[in-house]
């Protein structure tokens, strides 16, 4: 069994049924890529697993247990990251802060009314946010404002808070939407090692086929808010109806 | 920014615990400084505000005389707990003078049934408003943005209207309340018919002055000042420690994006409705010492002007500052009883040695921006402020500090960078 399961999910918007019957199981330790055209329910899919949507039917299991009727912040607690498509950080906070956020989440919990003590002299929690930025080659960044980082750094930034937490799935939402090559390049590195290094089990949706067949074990074509296929890269690659949905498409361009 | 570096690293590779935190009362140097700076002038305050000779021209800019020292000091209080919710988590609560008007019926009601104390009144004072702001705060954090602030000031009406009418019985309506000399007050003896009820901290009177000559000046030195400046550097401090706590962290991390809060598992609402609560209190505490200062509340307090008002004092000081709401409360209060105290003779006097003729022509000019159009002239500061200024004062204390410092460092040498700041 999976890490991630789910059975039979449905989700309808009106009259737009936006997901049908999805079954996925997502493998300890692997990269699991969901593609699929535009408004084949990836993004749908996605937030049904972080507790922003609640499907109408089926469920969604994270190592056993059931995320379905729990809120965002208790299904990240559960071990679940999420990065977004377009990179949500704290703006206004310098980037060391923004590290030290999900340090003290992970530590502190959803809530925690340490109103005395200084922040910064929190030696356990800075500690861990510095080693993190130097993880992700930030350090020299430390004191910079977030919001006045490249929309790489951002992006680094955030993949950073989100290992900070260590969390046992990562969800990543088109990671390299909207990115220069180089900075698209860049991700697909850091992502493999990432993969390499730590113990992670990543999911992610894309459009860039180029970020997939470098790093996913598993693909899963979405198509129409129901699963096509599952399969390795090199068989999705070559699949007839795959290329029909999607690859044809795509190729077209 | 090299402040901030210098300050962290030696706490982080020495063995600095958390929870000590060091010397200088849980402080940084830098924070400490400012601490030291606020006492320092609440303290020398009545000498200060007091720069002009009695019976000269200026002496009526001269604001050091307990009334309003006091009241510098007190909405000082309630400008510094109001920035900790909506200085950190951006919230803007349009309804905060409710609170404090609250805290003030609670505040004579303790001294009315109790004791004339001022200390368990404003316990009563803090604790009710505390209670009160959990009810409006669970229920108006179910929305943000303007959804928030139309809440707040819906509640906030709705606690003026109740008690101007309703609930006369214990708010005394229209006519507000005072102290009168047969109140219960179990735990002191009963005053003479006739005598006046004075608030005192254990005998001593809140009204008790001693004024100090220096040839022509004269300094008053007022208990009840002394003892609201007392809370107000507890609240300030307190504030500090706030503003630097790992909570104070996850306030401003509510303002800057709530979305990446709840993906790294923290949920927002409990820490907002803490914020809330908190400067609930914070108002509480100023309805508490408006009682012990002049032992009268009236259901004006609560006024959505008052409510008002406090979110001008953020914002003119400077939202999310330490000290720029001490700066914009002391500013506004200084205006509302000062700029408004210059009439027409007055400006006739100022302005005689000019020709009669230009004299009027400009008396009339400057007259619709001091008296009773002080309003007019605080409205054009705010709109300066908010738009050159969105600091706030603080940011143009700093823009002035750093024109100053470049000046200096080109004189100094022309190759010597100046920090970034």
């Amino acid at each position: 069994m999976g890490i991630l399961e789910v059975k039979n999910v449905g989700k309808r918007f009106g009259g737009l049924q936006a997901l049908s019957d999805v079954n996925l199981s997502v493998a300890e330790g692997t990269v699991h890529a969901i593609i699929g055209p535009n408004g084949a329910g990836k993004s749908t899919l996605l937030n049904c697993l972080v507790g922003k949507l609640i499907p109408d039917t089926g469920s969604v299991s994270f190592e056993g247990q059931s995320v379905l009727g729990r809120k965002p912040h208790e299904i990240n607690q559960m071990g679940i990251s999420r990065v977004f498509q377009t990179p949500e950080i704290f703006g206004d906070l310098t980037v060391m802060e923004n590290m030290m956020i999900p340090c003290v989440a992970k530590r502190d919990g959803a809530f925690s009314l340490k109103a005395y003590g200084q922040m910064m002299r929190d030696t356990e929690i800075v500690e861990r946010a510095e080693h993190m930025l130097e993880d992700m080659n930030m350090a020299d960044k430390r004191e910079m404002h977030a919001a006045s980082m490249s929309r790489g750094d951002k992006r680094r930034l955030e993949i950073g808070m989100c290992l900070a937490q260590e969390p046992r799935l990562l969800l990543l939402d088109e990671p390299t939407a909207g990115m220069a090559r180089a900075d698209t390049n860049n991700t697909i590195d850091l992502l493999k090692q990432i993969k390499d290094t730590r113990p992670i089990t990543i999911a992610i949706i894309e459009h860039d086929m180029h970020v997939v067949f470098s790093l996913a074990e598993r693909i899963t074509v979405l198509a129409q808010g129901t699963p096509l296929v599952e399969d390795t890269p090199d068989n999705i690659k070559g699949h007839p109806k795959v290329r029909e949905a999607y690859l044809g498409e795509s190729s077209g361009h | 920014m090299t402040d901030q570096t210098t300050d962290t690293i030696p706490a982080a590779t020495t063995s600095a615990s958390p929870k000590a935190g060091g010397g200088l009362l849980g402080l940084t140097k830098k924070d400490f400084g400012l601490f030291l700076l606020v006492i320092a002038l609440t303290m020398l305050a009545p000498f200060l505000l007091n720069p002009f000779p009695e019976n000269s021209a200026m002496a009526q800019f001269n604001a050091g005389y307990p009334d309003l020292m006091q009241r510098f000091v007190i909405f000082g209080i309630f400008a510094i707990g109001f920035n900790i919710l909506f200085g950190l988590t951006g919230y803007l609560s349009f309804g905060h003078a409710a609170f404090l008007g609250v805290g003030s019926y609670a505040g004579i009601w303790a001294m009315k049934l109790l004791t004339l104390n001022v200390i368990p009144s404003i316990l009563a004072s803090m604790l009710v408003a505390g209670l009160f702001a959990t009810l409006v705060g669970f229920i108006s954090l179910r929305r943000s943005g303007i959804y928030f602030s139309i809440l707040t000031l819906a509640f906030a009406m709705m606690s003026f209207a109740l008690a101007y009418s309703v609930l006369t019985p214990i708010t005394g309506g229209e006519t507000g309340m005072q102290l009168q000399y047969f109140d219960p007050r179990i735990l002191d003896a009963a005053l003479e018919p006739g005598q006046t009820p004075r608030a005192n901290l254990f005998g001593l009177d809140m009204a008790t002055s001693t004024n100090l000559y220096f040839g022509n000046w004269v300094f008053t030195l007022n208990v009840g000042y002394y003892i609201a400046a007392f809370c107000m550097l507890i609240a300030f401090y307190l504030s500090i420690r706030i503003f630097r706590s790992p909570f104070g962290m996850m306030l401003r991390a509510v303002k800057s994006n709530q979305n990446r809060l709840n993906y790294t598992g923290i949920s927002p609402k409990p820490y907002t409705l803490a914020a809330f609560v908190i400067s609930g209190m914070y108002a509480g505490l100023a309805g508490g010492l408006l009682v012990a200062m002049d032992t009268q509340v009236g259901a004006e307090r609560m006024f959505w002007t008052a409510s008002g008002e406090v979110v001008l004092m953020t914002i003119l000081g400077g939202a999310g500052t330490l000290i720029g709401p001490v700066l914009g409360a002391g500013f506004i209060k200084y205006f509302e009883n000062i700029v408004s105290k210059i009439n027409e003779a007055t400006l006739h006097t100022w302005f005689a040695f000019l020709p009669d003729g230009l004299e009027d022509v400009v008396v009339a000019m400057i007259y619709p921006f001091v008296g009773k159009g002080w309003h007019l002239t605080l409205g054009l500061l705010f709109m300066a402020v908010v738009i050159f200024l969105p600091g706030g004062l603080v940011q143009g204390g700093q823009k002035l500090v750093g024109l100053f410092r470049r000046k200096k460092a080109d004189d100094k040498t022309a190759s010597s960078h100046t920090p970034a700041e």
